[in-house]
């Protein structure tokens, strides 16, 4: 590094470090560049990326709750379950049970018609308050 | 609902540092990772553009590429996101990770609490006093360490000490010579054990200096027993507190027995502790009679430990008094070792040390992990603060470590849980404080000691300018530090 002088013992181990991947990367240190040209990973927007390793959707939270995820690339094809299974998900998973209908009361047919919400999302009825 | 993926423009912000001066150039002290870089022009310039906000890298170069160059610019930005000063305002808050220690963590250090009798009675003290956590008198444990359980913790602690190569064993009390006996057959059973098992072992203890008389001081130095008194300055500021339980103060009984030490025990440097109350906040005088009137090789200050309300604890005005007087310090200490001469101030010494180490700590000490106390019935304790206190106890060293315990607290206690830590800078060094100390503050170990972090943050940054002003001025100081 031209720039930052490593004054303590932990300074010289992340020089070292740095150092060590900057060469791994070809030695883009030395070329003039932007934090992007230098370092591959620097720009990269976490969780878009497609190359291998293991796929974690953007926006994945423990409850593993797919439907407004992407996949790795950026489509919804690969998801682990339908994008339409985020219709129940709502209320089921995600606390948010203002924007599904009333299924104890008010709408208990709602999805009487949708017996697989992959399949048969089109038939879920429109329900007006 | 979907997502669209956006491709915005990146903006950089700064990330967790603090920033220092020292000898006319600036450093930061990055956080969490505790690393101190020098930064040039170039470097300061940018991180200074991004005082006011985040901006694009573009706007950056184009703001200070006609002063600096753009290479310079980028060059900067480029090695200042590759150690974490800067990053991008998309980049996740880096998170300091909750790791606990592997479950065979090894012991460094015991503490024996030989007794938890003492000759003296110190008025703000934690075992006697009015914030003590164990009520020694109807205390079932015996007031003495026995022969036997000094053994068996003797060998609890080459037992827990793993594949480390030295153990030290550290005594205190209670006033630790008031069983001088088991003390020198514990030295002996710790040698003979040590030699056994190929290892070595190192003691200290600390006293109050009344009872050392010559036949102990001899034993000290022969058996090369670091020692460390426990007092409070000049007279009018030792007779304060530190007094018999008559009242009477212990000065004029202690000095002549500390001068003996100090002149007959050459085998290990000697070091005096100071306990701080608001009633004895001289802490440049206090320094200079211990250090060189006395001629001790080593003096380090800790305010009491006390709840607030306290007569001698340290209020707000004291406090800003003592750091001034910390600092004063710390500047002969600079000049000191510009020169490479030994001062003797050992809060600066030890802090430097962790500096130069780049320290960054989960927890605030070594309690309950790499140090525990031992009470004088056996029980196993974080530390000799809580020797004797079964809501404390992790253990014995008859039946052995109870490991659940232990994790369970080092779980609770890791600086991560600590969420008034979580924004300051000077965390790496602090975690938030000493345990004892927030349980008697604040009736729980696990909190930070908030009441005195605006007194940490800024003498840590005076430790760190005069590690800077070292560092410029002669570096070769810092080697030392570097085992």
């Amino acid at each position: 590094m031209d720039h930052l002088k490593a004054i303590n013992q932990k300074a010289r181990r992340i020089q070292a470090h740095v150092g060590a991947s900057v060469a791994a990367n070809g030695g883009a240190a030395h070329a003039p560049a932007s934090p992007a040209a230098s370092d591959p990973d620097a720009l990269d927007v976490v969780g878009l990326e497609s190359r291998q390793g293991p796929h974690i959707p953007l926006g994945c939270s423990l409850v593993f709750a797919p439907g407004w995820e992407v996949d790795s690339t950026g489509g919804t094809a690969g998801l682990c379950q339908p994008v339409e299974r985020d219709l129940f998900d709502c209320h089921l998973a995600c606390f948010w049970p203002a924007h599904v209908p009333d299924q104890l009361n008010h709408a208990p047919d709602w999805t009487g018609k949708c017996a697989a919400a992959q399949k048969d999302w089109r038939k879920i009825d429109l329900i007006f308050p | 609902m979907s997502t669209t993926v956006a491709h915005e423009p990146t903006f950089l912000a700064q990330r967790e540092f603090h920033p220092f001066e020292a000898g006319g150039e600036t450093f930061l002290y990055l956080v969490p990772s505790a690393a101190v870089f020098h930064l040039d022009e170039p470097s300061l310039a940018v991180l200074q553009a991004l005082d006011a906000g985040a901006a694009s890298e573009d706007a950056l170069v184009t703001a200070l590429a006609p002063r600096l160059g753009e290479t310079a610019v980028r060059r900067s930005l480029a090695e200042l996101m590759r150690v974490q000063a800067i990053g991008l305002t998309t980049a996740p808050k880096e998170t300091f990770p909750r790791v606990l220690p592997q479950a065979d963590f090894p012991l460094t250090t015991m503490v024996l609490n030989v007794t938890n009798k003492c000759n003296l009675a110190c008025t703000y003290c934690y075992e006697y006093g009015e914030d003590k956590i164990v009520d020694t008198t109807c205390d079932p444990a015996p007031n003495y360490m026995s022969e036997e359980t000094a053994q068996q913790s003797v060998d609890f602690m080459f037992e827990q000490s793993g594949d480390l190569p030295v153990a030290h064993l550290t005594f205190f009390g209670g006033e630790t010579l008031l069983n001088f006996k088991v003390l020198q057959k514990t030295v002996a059973y710790a040698r003979e054990r040590a030699r056994e098992l190929g290892k070595d072992v190192d003691f200290s203890l600390t006293t109050n200096g009344t009872l050392l008389r010559d036949k102990v001081i001899d034993w000290l130095a022969e058996n090369r027993i670091g020692v460390t008194v426990s007092i409070d300055g000049p007279k009018e500021m030792q007779d304060k507190f530190r007094v018999f339980k008559n009242g009477m103060g212990s000065y004029d009984y202690a000095m002549p027995k500390i001068k003996r030490l100090l002149e007959r025990h050459n085998t290990r440097p000697i070091g005096a502790r100071v306990t701080l109350t608001r009633q004895t906040l001289s802490v440049k005088r206090i320094f200079h009679h211990l250090r060189n009137e006395i001629g001790f090789w080593e003096v380090g200050f800790a305010p009491v430990t006390t709840a607030d309300q306290r007569g001698y604890a340290i209020e707000d005005a004291g406090f800003d008094h003592m750091l001034d007087q910390f600092n004063e310090l710390a500047q002969e200490f600079l000049d000191f070792a510009v020169e490479d001469r030994h001062h003797g101030f050992s809060n600066v010494k030890d802090t430097i040390e962790e500096i130069h180490k780049g320290v960054s700590k989960a927890f605030p000490c070594g309690a309950g992990l790499g140090l525990m106390g031992v009470a004088t019935d056996g029980d196993v304790a974080l530390c000799h603060r809580f020797a004797g206190s079964d809501d404390h106890s992790i253990g014995s060293v008859q039946t052995g470590l109870d490991r659940k315990r232990q994790f369970e607290f080092l779980g609770h206690h890791h600086v991560a849980n600590k969420t008034d830590c979580s924004t300051c800078w000077a965390r790496p060094l602090c975690a938030g404080g000493c345990y004892h100390e927030a349980h008697v503050r604040y009736g729980d170990t696990g909190v930070a000691n908030l009441h005195y972090c605006d007194w940490i943050r800024s003498w840590t940054n005076t430790c760190l300018e005069v590690y800077g002003e070292i560092a410029v001025r002669n570096p070769g100081y810092l080697e030392q530090f570097e085992a």
